[in-house]
Formats: C-alpha cells, sequence, structure tokens
C-alpha cells in the first residue's frame, strides 16, 4: 500500500513537472512545483539521517526526547538547558529535546513514530497512557536498570502516590517526571469578610458546605454574585470525581487497569454531595462548569474557592489580586486526590545502547537538586522526597508555603484512572457524571450506567 | 482521412489525460483511495487491543446500532441541520432584500452582514465562548442588567444545542445573503415595476415574482447549507467539548474522538461510512434531481 | 413601512457587529476591566504583549501564509489544467469524469479526516506543511468554476493562438489566464479564506510549532490546561488571528463580496 501511495506521489510530480517543462511562461506553476519537491527532498533526507544514525556506530550515542509543555512560561528553554548540562555531565550522550504540543498531541505523536517503527528513545507521558502503551507493545520495564543503579532504595525515594501509576504487574514501567495533584484555593479576603479563619480551608466535606453557604453572596433580585465553590464538570470530570471518591473510601480502578469501581454506595454518596452542592444548598453554579473558566472566576472573585490542579498555582500567584491561600480538598473518611501529569517512558523498539544512555538521563534529571528546580520552575510537585531536603527547595517553600500543600496531601493521594482503553473508559464515565451534574440522571442510575459501560469495554482484557 | 481522424482523436484523450492527471492523482490518494478504505476498515476490528486488524464482517455496524452516543450523534445532527438551515438561509434572504437597495450606508450594513463569513470558525467558537460565559458573559450580564436569572448557555442540556445554532446562524446568514444577492441582481427589475404599476403590494410582489424567481438560487444555497451542518464541528473543540453528555456533539466530532482519541479504527472507519453513505445520497439527489432545475443558465 | 424595513435593517446590522466589537474591546481593554460591562473605557496593548510573548504566533503567521499561499499556487495549476480540459477538449468519457471530479465538492476532505490521516501515515508526511496542503490540491470547485468561465472564451481566439504556433499550454497561458483573471481573483479569495479558516485537519496532522497554523495555535493557546482562559489574552490572540482578514476584507469588500457573489452563480 505505502509503495503504490508514494509512487503514485512521484508520478504526480514528475508528470506536474513534465507539463510545465514545455511551456516557457508558465513562472507560477514551475514554482509551486519546485517548492513541493523541495519539501519531498527533506524528508527524505530526515530519514537518511536517522537511518544512517542507526547504522553505524558512533562515538555520541544520541536519542530523542518527546516531551510535552502543559504549564504556561517559556519552559522549553529551561528543557535545552537541562539537554546541554547533561551533556557537559556526559559528553558521550546527547539528548535532542522535541517539543511535541501537549499531553494528547505528543500521545499521538509516539503512535504514529511507534507504528511507523521510528520511536523516540524517551518521551514523557500522561501516566495514565501505562496501560495503552502496554498494549501497543512500545515501552520496556525498567527493573533491571534500576536494579543496577540503587534499586530499592533509589525506586522508593519517589513519592509512593506517583508510582502507583508507574507500575503494574511487579514491574516499573515509568518515573515520575511532572506530576500535580489537585487542591483547594481560596480567597483569603473573602473567609475574612464571611467571618472565616483565612488561615485554613475547610477540612471535610461538612464545613465545606457550611464555609461555602457563608461565602456565597447574592444581590436584592436573589441572583448570585458571588459563588462559594466552584468545582470544574467540562471535559474530565473523572478526575475531580476521583478526589471525591478517594475521600470516600477508595480508588476507582484496580492495579491492573482491568476492573473499575464506579457503582459504590460510597461513591453514589459522593456524587450526591457533589450534587446537592448545586441544587441542595445553591453554593456552586448549576449545570456544567468549564474547566478552563474556573482560574479565572476565582481571579474576578466570582467564586470564593476552587477545585483545580497545583499547576495552576502560578498562574494565580501573578493574576490574582488579593491573598489566596491553598489547602487540602476537604476530606470526609479520610484526606484524597487523585495525581496527575506525566511520566518517562522508555522505548522498545530501539538499541540496548539507546535505551541504557536514555536510562542515564532519567537518572540525571530525576536527582533531588533538579527534581527541586524543576518543581520551582513549574509550578508541579517535586517527585522525590529528598528533593524537598534540599536548601533549594526548602528555602522556595519558606518564602512560599503554599508550594508545599500539594506536596502534603500527597500522603493521601493516590492514582489517577488509569485503564485499558482509557479514552473509552473515560468517555463512559465522564458523560454520565454530566448527565448527573445536568440533572439527566440520579447518581445511582449514572454511576451504574457507566459501570456496565466500562464492564463492556473492559470485558475483552478480562 | 479517417485515420487521421483517429489519430487526431487520440491525441486530444491524451492531452486531456495528462490535463486532469494532476488533479487526479490528488483526488485519488484523497477522496477515492480513502473512499474505499474506509469501507473496508469498517468490517475489521481494529483498536489498541489488538495489534493486527480481526475481520469481523458486520460486528461494527452491530456495534453502531446499539450505541446510544451514536443515535444522540445523529439526533443532533438533524437538530442543527434542522436549527440553523432554515433560519440561516430565512435570514440570509432577509438581508439581501433590505441590502439590495440604494440607501446611504448601505455598503456599510452589508460588510456588517457578511464579515462573519471570513472569520474562522475556531475564532468565532473563542469570541462565542467569551459570549455565553455565566456571570461575566455578554448574554449573561445583559440578562443580569434586566434583573433576570443567570443562564449557563454552554454547561445546560437544554439551552447548548440553542446557543450553537444562534452561534452557527450568526456566521452563516451573511454567506447566504450574498448568493441572494447575485440571484436578486440578476433578476429584471421591469417585471415588479410592472406588477407595482398594476397595485400590488411589495409583499404580494415578492411572493408571486421574486421567491420563485429566486428557486435556483434557493436550492443550491441548502445544498451548501447542508453540507456544511455536517462540516461544522471546529467549535466543538473549544466550546464544549461535544458535552455535556453529548448533548451538543456531532457525527464528525464523534469520528473525531473515536479515530483520535481512543484508537479505536474500525469503529472511526464504519462511523465515517454513516457519514459517507449520507453525504453520497444527498449527493446522487442532487445531481439527478436537483441539479437540472438549477441549470438554468 | 420603509421606516420599518430600514429600522429593523439597522438594529439588525447593529446586532451582527455585536460580537466583533465586543471582543475588540475586551482585546484593548486592562484585563482588570474585561469582565464588567463598564462604560469606561481604558486602552491598553498588554493583552496583546502578553499573548504575543505566551505562544509562537510569529510562526505560526509564517505557517498560515505558507499553507495558504501554497495551497492556492498547487490548487491554480491543477484547476487551469483540469478545466482547460472539461471546457475544451472532446475526450472519451468526460461526462462521467467530470461528475466523478464533482463528487469532491459533495464529499469534502474535511469530512474523510479519518482515512486521510491514514494516507498521510502512509505517505510518510505527518506533521509536515505538506501534509496539511495536499489533500487540497486538486479543487473540484476550481476546476468546475473556471470551466464555466472557460466556456464563455470564443473558440476563435483559441485557434487563433494554434496558427500562431502555439502548443496547447501556451494557449491556456497566453489566452485562458488573462481572459478568466476576474474568476481567479474569486477562486482566489475563497480558496485563501477557506484556508486561513481550516481548523480540524491540521489540528489532527501537526504536532509541532514548527508546521502549526494560527488556528490551530489559536485553539491550544485558548485551552491552555493548566491557567485556564484568560479572556484578556485570548481575545486579544484571537483578534491578531481574524486581523489580516478583517483588514483584506474591509480593504477589499467590493471584490470579495463579489468574489463569493461570483463563485455561487452557475
Amino acid at each position: 500500500m505505502k509503495k503504490i501511495v508514494s509512487l503514485l506521489s512521484i508520478i504526480a510530480f514528475v508528470s506536474m513537472f513534465m507539463l510545465m517543462a514545455c511551456s516557457s511562461e508558465s513562472a507560477t506553476g514551475t514554482e509551486s512545483n519546485s517548492d513541493s519537491t523541495d519539501q519531498t527532498d527533506n524528508n527524505n533526507t530526515d530519514t537518511d539521517n536517522q537511518e544512517a544514525d542507526a547504522n553505524e556506530p558512533e562515538e555520541i550515542i544520541e536519542i530523542d526526547w518527546y516531551y510535552p509543555i502543559a504549564v504556561g512560561g517559556p519552559l522549553t528553554q529551561v528543557i535545552e538547558k537541562m539537554a546541554d548540562d547533561f551533556h557537559a555531565d556526559f559528553p558521550n550522550i546527547k539528548v535532542n529535546p522535541i517539543y511535541t504540543g501537549s499531553y494528547d498531541e505528543t500521545m499521538t505523536r509516539t503512535q504514529t513514530a511507534v507504528q511507523g517503527n521510528n520511536a523516540p528513545e524517551l518521551a514523557v507521558l500522561l501516566s495514565t497512557e501505562l496501560y495503552t502503551l502496554l498494549d501497543m507493545d512500545a515501552i520496556i520495564p525498567l527493573d533491571e536498570l534500576i536494579e543496577d543503579n540503587g534499586g530499592e532504595e533509589f525506586i522508593n525515594d519517589f513519592f509512593p502516590a506517583f508510582l502507583e501509576n508507574a507500575q503494574t504487574g511487579g514491574s516499573t514501567y515509568g518515573i515520575p517526571f511532572q506530576r500535580s495533584t489537585i487542591v483547594l484555593y481560596y480567597n483569603k479576603e473573602a473567609f475574612e469578610e464571611a467571618g472565616l479563619d483565612p488561615e485554613k480551608g475547610p477540612e471535610n466535606w461538612d464545613e465545606l458546605v457550611a464555609y461555602a453557604e457563608k461565602l456565597t453572596q447574592t444581590d436584592g433580585n436573589g441572583n448570585v454574585e458571588r459563588w462559594g465553590v466552584e468545582i470544574p464538570t467540562s471535559g474530565f470530570p473523572y478526575w475531580l470525581f476521583q478526589g471525591f471518591a478517594l475521600q470516600n473510601g477508595k480508588n476507582l480502578m484496580s492495579d491492573d487497569g482491568k476492573e473499575v469501581y464506579f457503582d459504590t454506595p460510597e461513591n453514589v454518596e459522593a456524587l450526591q454531595l457533589w450534587l446537592d452542592l448545586a441544587h441542595e444548598y445553591n453554593v456552586m453554579p448549576q449545570d456544567v462548569i468549564d474547566w478552563a473558566t474556573v482560574p479565572s472566576d476565582f481571579i474576578e472573585e466570582k467564586t470564593a474557592m476552587i477545585y483545580h490542579t497545583t499547576g495552576n498555582l502560578t498562574n494565580i500567584r501573578n493574576n490574582a489580586g488579593f491573598e489566596f491561600g491553598v489547602s487540602f480538598m476537604p476530606g470526609n473518611k479520610q484526606y484524597g486526590s487523585p495525581t496527575g501529569g506525566g511520566n518517562f517512558y522508555i522505548f522498545k523498539d530501539v538499541p540496548e545502547e539507546k535505551q541504557q544512555a536514555a536510562w542515564e538521563f532519567v537518572k540525571w534529571v530525576s536527582e533531588p537538586e533538579r527534581a527541586a528546580q524543576w518543581s520551582i520552575d513549574t509550578g508541579y510537585v517535586a517527585v522525590r522526597e529528598s528533593a524537598y531536603e534540599t536548601e533549594l527547595m526548602a528555602a522556595y517553600v519558606e518564602d512560599f508555603p503554599q508550594a508545599a500543600v500539594a506536596r502534603d496531601q500527597l500522603e493521601f493521594a493516590s492514582a489517577e484512572l488509569s485503564t485499558h482503553q482509557n479514552g473509552r473508559v473515560y468517555k463512559a464515565i465522564n458523560d454520565n457524571l454530566q448527565a448527573a451534574v445536568v440533572g439527566q440522571k440520579t447518581p445511582e442510575e449514572a454511576l451504574k450506567d457507566a459501570q456496565e459501560e466500562a464492564d463492556r469495554i473492559l470485558a475483552p482484557f478480562n | 482521412m479517417r485515420k487521421k481522424w483517429r489519430s487526431n482523436q487520440l491525441k486530444v484523450n491524451i492531452y486531456a489525460w495528462l490535463l486532469l492527471l494532476p488533479s487526479f492523482i490528488f483526488l485519488f490518494l484523497f477522496t477515492y483511495l480513502p473512499i474505499f478504505q474506509t469501507l473496508s476498515l469498517s468490517f475489521y476490528r481494529a483498536d489498541l487491543s489488538i495489534a493486527e486488524p480481526i475481520f469481523t464482517g458486520l460486528e461494527n455496524f452491530r456495534l453502531l446500532m446499539e450505541d446510544k452516543v451514536f443515535w444522540k450523534v445523529m439526533t443532533n445532527n438533524a437538530i442543527f441541520a434542522l436549527g440553523t438551515i432554515p433560519l440561516s438561509v430565512g435570514i440570509g434572504l432577509i438581508m439581501a432584500l433590505m441590502v439590495n437597495r440604494a440607501i446611504r450606508g448601505i455598503g456599510w450594513v452589508r460588510t456588517f452582514f457578511f464579515y462573519p463569513v471570513v472569520i474562522p470558525m475556531i475564532a468565532i467558537a473563542n469570541i462565542w465562548l467569551f459570549i455565553y460565559t455565566p456571570s461575566y458573559g455578554l448574554i449573561n450580564q445583559v440578562l443580569g442588567f434586566l434583573q433576570l436569572p443567570d443562564i449557563n448557555w454552554l454547561g445546560s442540556t437544554s439551552t447548548v444545542m440553542i446557543a450553537m445554532i444562534i452561534m452557527v446562524v450568526w456566521k452563516e446568514a451573511g454567506f447566504f445573503m450574498i448568493f441572494y444577492l447575485a440571484g436578486l441582481q440578476n433578476i429584471s427589475k421591469e417585471l415588479s415595476e410592472s406588477a407595482k404599476i398594476d397595485g400590488a403590494s411589495s409583499l404580494m410582489i415578492f411572493r408571486k415574482i421574486t421567491f420563485p424567481l429566486l428557486m435556483p438560487t434557493t436550492l443550491f444555497v441548502l445544498i451548501i447549507a447542508v453540507t456544511n451542518s455536517f462540516k461544522l464541528v471546529d467549535h466543538l473543540v473549544i466550546m464544549t467539548q461535544g458535552g455535556p453528555n453529548n448533548a451538543s456533539n456531532l457525527l464528525l466530532y464523534y469520528i473525531y474522538e473515536t479515530a483520535f482519541s481512543y484508537w479505536d479504527q474500525g469503529y472511526a472507519a464504519t462511523l465515517t461510512v454513516v457519514l459517507l453513505v449520507m453525504m453520497l445520497v444527498f449527493a446522487v439527489w442532487q445531481f439527478f434531481g436537483l441539479d437540472r432545475k438549477i441549470h438554468y443558465s | 413601512m420603509k421606516r420599518l424595513v430600514d429600522l429593523s435593517m439597522y438594529i439588525l446590522a447593529l446586532l451582527w457587529v455585536v460580537p466583533l466589537a465586543w471582543l475588540v474591546v475586551t482585546a484593548f481593554q486592562p484585563k482588570e476591566l474585561a469582565t464588567s460591562l463598564s462604560p469606561h473605557f481604558v486602552f491598553t496593548l498588554d493583552n496583546f504583549r502578553d499573548a504575543w510573548e505566551a505562544a509562537p504566533f510569529v510562526t505560526y503567521y509564517i505557517n498560515t501564509f505558507i499553507i495558504v499561499f501554497g495551497i492556492l499556487a498547487v490548487q491554480l495549476v491543477t484547476a487551469t489544467l483540469a478545466a482547460y480540459a472539461f471546457a475544451r477538449l472532446n475526450f472519451w468519457g468526460r461526462d462521467i469524469i467530470f461528475i466523478l471530479f464533482l463528487l469532491q465538492i459533495m464529499i469534502p476532505a474535511d469530512i474523510l479526516i479519518f482515512p486521510n490521516y491514514n494516507i498521510l501515515r502512509d505517505l510518510g508526511i505527518l506533521d509536515t506543511k505538506l501534509g496539511i496542503m495536499i489533500p487540497y490540491f486538486a479543487t473540484a470547485f476550481g476546476i468546475f468554476l473556471l470551466r464555466q468561465t472557460f466556456k464563455t472564451i470564443p473558440f476563435e481566439l483559441d485557434e487563433a493562438a494554434r496558427l500562431d504556433g502555439c502548443n496547447l499550454l501556451q494557449i491556456i497561458w497566453n489566452v485562458y489566464v488573462p481572459l478568466a483573471k476576474p474568476t481567479f481573483i474569486a477562486f482566489g479569495l475563497v480558496s485563501v479564506s477557506h484556508h486561513w479558516s481550516n481548523f480540524l485537519w491540521p489540528l489532527i496532522v501537526t504536532n509541532s510549532v514548527d508546521n502549526r497554523p494560527l488556528t490551530v495555535g489559536l485553539s491550544i493557546f485558548a485551552k491552555s490546561f493548566e491557567t485556564g482562559a484568560q479572556w484578556g489574552q485570548v481575545t486579544a490572540a484571537t483578534f491578531m488571528v481574524i486581523f489580516p482578514l478583517i483588514l483584506a476584507f474591509f480593504i477589499f469588500q467590493k471584490q470579495f463580496i463579489s468574489s463569493f457573489m461570483q463563485s455561487g452563480i452557475k
């Protein structure tokens, strides 16, 4: 198939060129023609180069690293510098960082590359892609590499919550890199106004309701001027819902990604509370709340509290015209939050020496000092406990204590929802959560339907 | 003599084919070939859980029948078409009638009606997202000013489709106005002038003369409108991602989700086949039914 | 009655211009004022500076230019050649092939996103500008439009050129192309504004900043996962994306409208 197609396109260009060649005056035609041929040429040289790389034994090992950027700021430079510094430390390895857009785009690009037998050596992808990558047979287990480099002691320094999505079936496949959790942001001035202690957020569900009721402001006509709390429900409501589920018992899926537990009584209760905030207590807007507008609403003081990712810390810090606090998401039976963000993966169809080189880089990047610096640069949670013991991090947290909340919450955090056929399972739970939010289904119905749908999707894996 | 004619004819054919070849190659690669590939892939199961596609016959089509989301998006496409087409075409006609006169400032009015056409859908989605935003969006600020309650336009299943339809009508009406304007300028003034002398009212002239003469334009516009109603999904990426609970999801967006979020290629192919069949049926109907009536010139 | 028509016309026009006005006002106001319908207007370019710094809009602009004009250049060539064949050459199977070509109007590449993605993968040109452009290189719409125009050109001119010793391509270039100039302009404007707006296809095909056009860049900017929607910046970015189009439209208003009109008349 591929051959036919490329043959045809060659015929296309050649025939166009020949047609135009007999005319002396068709300037536009020839121009556009050479343009297209140029581009094809470039592509050819690209592949040629890559092949040459793979075949010739070289002194310097080059590895490609696909990375996404999901937070604001000039992070490309930070990454480039990282690669340069590494090259200075390891002159025989050269890392080529390739910015590949958002997480989704990076995943798409990686999948395409793997299918085209052109896999990168290293990529940062969502921690939840683990099972998809395994189903594609794209990545290698890191156990031996870890064993050779400190073993248990090394890997156990990473926060266990971050490792949950990186390990399955007794093997480790990913190394945490840029990771986040959900936290509660609150407006300290609004707290003071409402007679609440501005130094701490609501600690449990009852307080959440009580605080939100005090914080909600209406005008003379009963129209709300400021909401008590906003919890986003667009795009990926499952992530927020996971927080509620964890606070009320346990996570939504099994460790092997083959089973989900959506329709437990605890989850129904949790979803009921979420809905009650809007419908029973009138402290949150009804219907779907857009993920992207929630931070703006908070900054504009249209809401006094929001649930959002720790990755938003820098944005809110730069833009809020008032004092704000950060706290754990309120717990019920316990505190709880899902983790989010991306891990390093090393790919299968590349020579072993390159895998080894990629591993050197991963290890180097994860050193406590660098993990600390990366956290400060980005707002992500530093992935290792020892990172917080560095002077650098200690000084930062001292100056900006809000930054430590996400770390402290990690003790209660758990893996983000991740299963085989991830996309479809997300759709099942997201659609049904939204159906409940807009009042089309009761919490029982919604979670039961989501469960049935997910069971059907996961049936081939059980 | 006959031989010469033959060789001449052969030459014409070769020339014709050489001239058509560049277009044909691209059409083959990106219109005909994909249609056949989609058709064949729709009989396979090809997703991330298996390494090689497995032939499953009509299994994908059976799944389609059971897929609630599929039926939801089909219904939505119908609502979207029924909501946008008559309104945008009707308003387009009214606009054309209004600006087809010589009064001061008419150029500006025409410009204002038409400019949404040249703005990319994705930019329009950004603008209208802000217009529809709860509490400080433009519409809700106006509602607030009138002491009316806030409406979560895009977040509620009951309003999200209406919001989309309003936006698309705003974008498309000016486009259709242009075609009607062209149509109106082809109608001779004398006919309506003499009718006016006979004492016919403006409304009467419109109903008996103008509108029937505009029929070919109306049919042409309807074709574009129907095709567009299947094509326009860019805004969903920005505004709702098909939510809440698929209330604003459309077939092409569902294909996009299935192919590029779930990587379920077999099913995406099946959905594409459905879209293709609908477009083809419409095309055939147009070629063999409508086209006769439009070819008036 | 006439008064009423006039009045409703102006109201409708006003209604139609509101979204643009709202966009402009928000983009040029400090972000603190972005969310209030206050009568005070404070002019600032801060939003533009922030947006400009936050995303590589220069690259996006260049990409869009290359893509849009690259498509147009190839389209003009392929469509002119094919249109001449359909208009003037009497070859076997012409009508059937013509209908086969017109199929592309009913089944545009826009709805074949999924299968075309696979073809691009097989060709190995995913995430290239060529990949974004290539499905649009053949244009049934352009062929159709030009064929209609070519048909109106007197055959005698064709004959005369032939007697002067022009070959086929020289005839097309010297006789048909100059006479069809208005149609070329009309088609060019429609093609450029169409592909400037194209979104879903480049979204799927591109992964890198180097190849991303403005529309995709804008959507990524507006939907930035962590920071959420910053209305001031988003409206400024939106304004930057539509500004060249709007400007071109306001300057070449007459040509634009008559181009679109012409493209609709058969």
